[in-house]
């Protein structure tokens, strides 16, 4: 508490010249423009973020994507067409990477929809369960409920160290296997167990998030249905399957489109856990579009222009696909 | 109806009987508590993992606790000596410091007979003697220096990073979602969809050309290329101004009466009557800007720069993972979070609950 006097002691008279001096300085401008004119003074600064590190980058992506290469002022970069979007998608056979000339893009593509179906249903069913369970009259309600959102806070290298830690060979799972007469596992260096954790791990980072928004869900269903529900002489599951489930539909469908987003441009709590290995077993489309750019020795900022385009293209239709769907389901 | 139909269903229900202890209550406390070891379980063993040894961390199957073996200081002796108990060739046991190990053989002294002549024994003929101690070195050492991981560099970063941005986010933000909720000026609605209309489109998508715009300013490497291109939020601007349009317009006017120039309402009517909205989106802000990593990694690639996460990242990252160390650095990462979630825990999981909520 000191020392925040002590701070605000020093920033105040600081801070009030500031502000002082702006407001004589917009007093001026707003007795030329207008009153609401001074609305494009306070959009302006956001604005100008905004337009310099979003929008004109988007634009500058497409230039990039058609342009080769490795130097990355596109002055120096020769135009090459769609020659970026040619060797993406120069496959023999489209359903096997290997005989695709970016076999690595292709085998991120590949991962990538295994991994989100896998984790966007595994964290629909869990939150659900989840916010069911919380919803319960039950002691430590506030307390369970920390307990499934407290990892959501977590950094995703916080996550994937303490993971890591849990699942190294020497580590406590392979005690507690063995514990119980089972064979130590390289977890992570497995190639069937490599997904499993990868999708486990980042469920467990994210599952507490959607938990609550079902649980609010869950919480704004008026109790008159179901007391209406039991004179009618529902049991518990007819409860849940026609008062519960058709008013807990739109929720539903908000985490459905949040996660699978999110899914899509998963990244950090992967490349830290296991660097996209074995091999390329884990390697998801963000970590190509960031080993192509920026890791590899020769960079091609073309290629990971165009592959990044890709997800553009992927993630703008998950959310038209949203808004078409949001809108029918709340016509019906 | 079966028995196990019964149970699903009973779980599934959104009530408890309240009639005494059921099925479904069993069920769900079952589940809860299995849930609880699975999400706080692996949190708890790296917190105790990190006050090993990194002797001890290297012990299978892994100790619960910390333990050390016991250090004696022996006369005659400039160091600390590691304390055994010696199974002595006669069946009887004896706890002696070791002086020497010379291959399988070890020099034994007894400390409490230090110019006695030593004891010879084989190794396998003594086990460690062990307390529980808790290694702060491992948190120690970081501070004063290990080689390519100057933690107190990477906190300073970070803590700089998470503080400017957050600042410089709440401050644009609120000013932008003011003129969008407050003014009528032409192009008003087209800037706001433009802004949300990005709110689905991640950094990830235009990587190459900001980190172009980054390199012209000359912000590579420098902390200003990290806290800039994510400053201007889609999302602040989407809750702040949702929530300024509650503020009603006569508020305004009554300033612009007496007198009050724009900016005065701005900073002096709207601002303070925003405070909710700015905590909520200050509280998000401290979280991306804390945990962020793929930006960071790209604009900042000298050790200097690093923040906690890249940092932490890189060090994890070498041949022979220091896990003594990375254990008790990461312990230290989540720890500012973890008591930011303490604190404000019933305002963080209500204020994400209530939204959908009356």
């Amino acid at each position: 508490m000191r020392l925040i006097d002590i701070l605000d002691r020093i920033t105040r008279p600081l801070l009030l010249l500031l502000v002082m001096s702006v407001d004589r300085i917009l007093t001026l401008i707003q007795g030329r423009v207008g009153i609401d004119k001074m609305g494009y003074f306070f959009v302006l600064p956001n604005l100008l973020i905004f337009g310099i590190f979003v929008l004109f980058p988007m634009l500058l992506n497409l230039y990039y994507a058609m342009t080769g290469g490795t130097k990355l002022f596109p002055a120096d970069r020769p135009f090459v067409g769609l020659d970026n979007f040619a060797t993406l998608f120069d496959c023999d056979d489209f359903l096997s990477p290997n005989s695709c000339q970016e076999d690595l893009f292709w085998r991120g593509i590949f991962n990538t929809i295994q991994f989100v179906v896998l984790q966007v249903s595994a964290i629909v069913l869990f939150s659900l369960l989840t916010a069911l369970a919380l919803n319960r009259r039950i002691i430590a309600r506030g307390f369970f409920r920390s307990v499934f959102f407290y990892p959501v806070l977590l950094s995703p290298v916080v996550v994937a160290l303490i993971w890591k830690w849990v699942l190294q060979y020497e580590g406590v799972l392979n005690a507690i296997v063995e514990l119980f007469g089972g064979e130590s596992m390289r977890w992570l260096l497995d190639t069937n167990w490599a997904m499993f954790w990868v999708v486990f791990v980042s469920v467990w980072a994210l599952m507490g998030f959607y938990t609550l928004i079902l649980l609010a869900g869950l919480q704004s269903i008026p109790p008159e249905l179901y007391e209406a529900s039991s004179i009618d002489g529902a049991n518990t599951w007819q409860d849940f399957r026609f008062v519960t489930m058709p008013l807990l539909m739109p929720t539903m469908f908000v985490v459905l489109v949040l996660s699978l987003i999110r899914a899509v441009q998963m990244f950090d709590h992967i490349f830290v856990l296991t660097g996209g290995g074995p091999g390329t077993r884990t390697q998801l489309m963000v970590q190509y579009i960031y080993t192509t750019g920026f890791s590899n020795q020769i960079q091609l900022f073309g290629l990971s222009a165009a592959a990044s385009m890709v997800l553009g293209v992927s993630l703008l239709i998950l959310t038209l696909l949203q808004l078409r769907l949001g809108n029918q389901s709340s016509l019906a | 109806m079966s028995a196990e139909r019964i149970s699903v269903s009973q779980f599934l229900s959104l009530r408890s009987g309240g009639k005494g202890i059921n099925t479904s209550d069993v069920l769900t406390y079952l589940y809860l508590t299995v849930g609880t070891i699975l999400m706080f379980g692996p949190v708890l063993w790296l917190f105790a993992s990190s006050f090993k040894t990194q002797a001890g961390l290297l012990k299978y199957p892994p100790p619960l606790l910390p333990y050390q073996q016991v250090q004696v200081e022996v006369e005659g002796y400039d160091d600390p000596l590691p304390l055994f108990n010696v199974t002595m060739e006669d069946g009887s046991a004896r706890e002696l410091a070791q002086a020497r190990r010379v291959g399988i053989e070890a020099q034994m002294v007894d400390p409490a007979d230090p110019g006695a002549e030593r004891i010879k024994v084989n190794i396998s003929q003594r086990e460690p003697v062990e307390e529980v101690k808790l290694a702060w070195e491992n948190y120690l050492d970081p501070l004063i220096e290990i080689d390519y991981f100057d933690f107190i560099t990477y906190l300073k970063n970070s803590v700089l990073v998470t503080t400017v941005a957050t600042a410089i986010t709440l401050v644009i933000n609120s000013m932008a979602a003011f003129a969008l909720s407050k003014y009528r000026f032409k192009g008003r609605d087209a800037i706001f969809v433009l802004f949300i209309s990005t709110l689905m489109i991640p950094i990830t998508v235009i990587l190459v050309p900001v980190f172009l715009v980054i390199t012209s300013i000359g912000w590579k490497n420098n902390l200003w290329g990290v806290i800039i291109p994510g400053a201007a939020t889609p999302t602040g601007i989407f809750l702040l101004r949702q929530y300024m349009l509650t503020i009603p317009d006569e508020l305004l006017d009554a300033a612009r009466i007496d007198g009050g120039s724009e900016w005065h309402i701005y900073w002096r009517i709207i601002l303070p009557l925003a405070r909710p909205a700015l905590a909520v989106l200050a509280i998000f802000s401290v979280m991306w800007r804390w945990n962020d990593f793929l930006w960071p990694l790209i604009v900042l690639s000298q050790n200097d720069y690093f923040t906690l996460q890249v940092g932490l990242n890189a060090f994890q990252g070498e041949l022979q993972i220091q896990w003594h160390y990375v254990l008790a650095m990461t312990v230290v990462t989540l720890l500012p979070i973890t008591l930011v979630f303490a604190f404000l825990q019933r305002f963080i999981t209500t204020g994400i609950a209530t939204t959908g909520m009356k």
